[in-house]
């Protein structure tokens, strides 16, 4: 069923790519990628990651102490880019507190506080004192910290359905706003680096030794990356992008391969368009998924030959920033509102030799063309697809 | 100030826990009509999975599964057609602890098995497959609000699209050194299949009120079922269970943040 369009009245995101909307617009535009050798933790394995700089000097504000860790260091980092903090300060000031909900996606959300509890457990085996925080070794971590640094307190949750979470939260705010239960949601995802992705990607084989190649026909496997995005969702902001649809979807096939024929992702795409009330020839630009692990890319490339016109500009942004997993989402809903603000739509950065299967939507070079309505797109590790529907600030 | 929801029909529920294993047990221990058996029930079969797929489950998998089938099997609804909401307070406990003494010891000997295990999405994941559906889930958590939450997004997500949802939470044994800082014991799954009310139906409603003022309280659980599952994680369900199970109406507060609660009245 159709829903009614609401304004993104603020939006940050924060990858590997760059630190806020101007430099993130920049690294897309000068086709500069974030990805680096594997450096991270005591024994790297061979690949390249999106790791963003400092967060391991950075310490949060005091207040914030109790939740310290990579991953609200980083959520930090985001909310105070781009004035978004200040943007939902003004918010409370309007709704008040506790009718500005905060609905949040992660995959690992602070694991990677209880991975290093248990490198430096204590001799009767306990977690060493400055480590022994509940709300950091939780997933709900994530949300109740950015609750909490934005002095809130409306419904509060985290979603973790892996590489879509960040993207869904966008459908449960939209659910929660139309209900009657909040007048404002601040949505978004944060996803940092840890052994538990490193390492466990590595078990499954997905991870690449190289710079990821999404749709390239050598692609060898992903790259792992980290990232924070937010934005501020309004029923009657006077400015801003629009969000005019949603779909939501499970593939019902495996835990970490999508369905050959992309049912699930089929499913989502046809009602998020329902619920925007469009058509495929309606949408300019289209972020995938894209992360550039065989299985995925072939059957993306392949939905969008299917259903699209050539006059539709699609692409992985997977090259600039890694795979951010669940913050996927939110950073490039982020890429894609930036697109439609700027008319920069970004090609496939590291892909030169594109996959037989990809039609001619599927660019590796960055376009300069207006554009009005566009797409991004979420496929997850257990089935679980989303599609968001953008629209300009002009009209919904 | 005060928001309600549409209310919504209970069509089906599901309940185990270790010393309670199944509603129906659930429902006399509650009512006081029978005692609790005295030992813990061994961990119930996901017979919805493929035979490798069954044996690998792990326990978060095998107790959602079973109270979402059974919420589903007491509906008379396929489970292939309900959209779902899975809310878990800290996911697959046992796994986090493998995963983080792995990690410690020998990283690159992660069982990939387990990795895809540890999501918190998993249960979740192997639902849809078992179920065969195609209908989005979704996985959430909200630390020590996580019951309430997840029913408000499983309500709300009746209001909005007018179709019924299942809802299923769950938590399990914490292991390790994990356990003394997320306790956790034994398995605890709860599930209710909610659909649209109208006034033609009988059976038991569910009406949603959301509150909010200085002071929000969770209804205490207050049935000999209590002790029982006191000491899992998701044990602030126990009081909504104890409503259905009575048979006069009731209302169940349930904390959602420290200016928040729901306020769930039974009939």
């Amino acid at each position: 069923m159709p829903v009614r369009p609401l304004r993104i009245s603020s939006y940050t995101l924060c990858s590997a790519a760059g630190e806020g909307r101007e430099r993130t617009l920049e690294a897309l535009r000068e086709r500069r990628s974030g990805l680096r050798p594997n450096d991270f933790g005591a024994s790297p394995l061979p690949t390249w990651i999106g790791r963003v700089p400092d967060l391991e000097h950075q310490s949060l504000p005091e207040p914030y102490a109790q939740w310290d860790c990579r991953n609200n260091r980083l959520a930090w980092r985001g909310l105070i880019s781009d004035g978004f903090r200040d943007a939902v300060l003004q918010a409370r000031e309007r709704y008040g507190a506790q009718r500005v909900a905060v609905v949040v996606g992660t995959s690992t959300s602070s694991i990677g506080a209880s991975e290093e509890a248990y490198c430096r457990l204590e001799a009767d085996g306990q977690y060493p004192p400055d480590l022994r925080r509940p709300i950091i070794h939780t997933p709900h971590s994530l949300g109740d910290f950015v609750q909490h640094a934005l002095g809130l307190s409306g419904i509060n949750v985290t979603v973790a359905t892996a590489c879509s979470s960040s993207a869904k939260v966008f459908a449960q705010a939209e659910r929660l706003m139309r209900s009657g239960l909040a007048d404002a949601a601040v949505v978004g995802g944060v996803d940092t680096l840890c052994g538990s992705v490193l390492f466990g990607f590595n078990s499954l084989e997905l991870v690449s030794p190289q710079p990821c190649r999404p749709f390239d026909v050598q692609r060898r496997g992903i790259n792992l990356g980290e990232a924070a995005g937010f934005a501020l969702l309004e029923r009657d902001a006077g400015s801003g992008p629009w969000l005019i649809g949603y779909g939501e979807s499970s593939d019902a096939h495996h835990m970490s391969t999508p369905h050959p024929e992309g049912l699930g992702a089929r499913a989502a795409l046809a009602d998020a368009l329902e619920r925007a009330g469009i058509a495929p020839q309606d949408i300019d630009y289209i972020n995938l998924h894209g992360t550039a692990s065989q299985k995925n890319d072939e059957v993306e490339a392949r939905l969008v030959a299917d259903l699209f016109p050539e006059s539709t500009i699609a692409s992985s942004t997977k090259g600039w920033t890694g795979h951010t997993l669940g913050a996927a989402g939110i950073v490039e809903a982020g890429i894609t509102l930036l697109a439609l603000e700027h008319g920069l739509l970004p090609g496939t950065l590291n892909s030169e030799s594109l996959d037989p299967a990809c039609g001619p939507q599927i660019r590796c070079e960055n376009t300069q063309r207006a554009a009005r309505r566009a797409l991004s797109f979420s496929f997850g590790f257990g089935g679980s697809n989303c599609v968001l529907a953008f629209a300009g600030d002009e009209s919904p | 100030m005060s928001v309600e929801l549409p209310q919504v029909r209970v069509e089906g529920i599901g309940f185990w826990a270790s010393r309670l294993p199944g509603w129906n047990i659930a429902r006399a221990v509650i009512r006081g009509e029978q005692a609790a058996p005295d030992t813990a029930s061994v961990r119930p079969a996901p017979t919805m999975l493929a035979p490798t797929e069954r044996r690998r489950a792990p326990d978060t998998v095998a107790v959602a599964l079973e109270v979402a089938s059974k919420a589903c099997e007491s509906a008379g609804r396929a489970p292939s057609d309900l959209p779902s909401v899975f809310a878990s307070t800290h996911g697959d406990l046992a796994i986090s602890d493998y995963m983080c003494a792995t990690l410690a010891a020998t990283p690159t000997l992660i069982s990939p098995v387990k990795f895809h295990n540890s999501v918190h999405n998993a249960a979740a994941g192997y639902w849809s497959i078992g179920a065969g559906s195609y209908a989005p889930y979704t996985a959430l958590s909200a630390f020590r609000y996580t019951f309430g939450v997840g029913l408000l997004e499983a309500v709300t997500q009746v209001a909005c699209e007018n179709r019924p949802v299942l809802y299923v939470a769950f938590d399990i044994e914490a292991k390790g050194p994990l356990g003394a800082i997320a306790p956790s014991r034994g398995l605890l799954g709860a599930a209710l299949v909610l659909a649209p009310a109208s006034a033609d139906h009988g059976g038991r409603k569910l009406a949603l009120r959301i509150e909010d003022g200085n002071s929000p309280v969770s209804t205490p659980a207050c049935s000999a079922a209590a002790t029982l599952v006191g000491d899992n994680a998701l044990a602030p369900c126990l009081p909504l269970f104890e409503a259905l199970a009575a048979d006069d109406a009731s209302t169940t507060a349930f904390q959602l943040s420290d200016r928040m609660s729901l306020h769930v009245r039974t009939s």
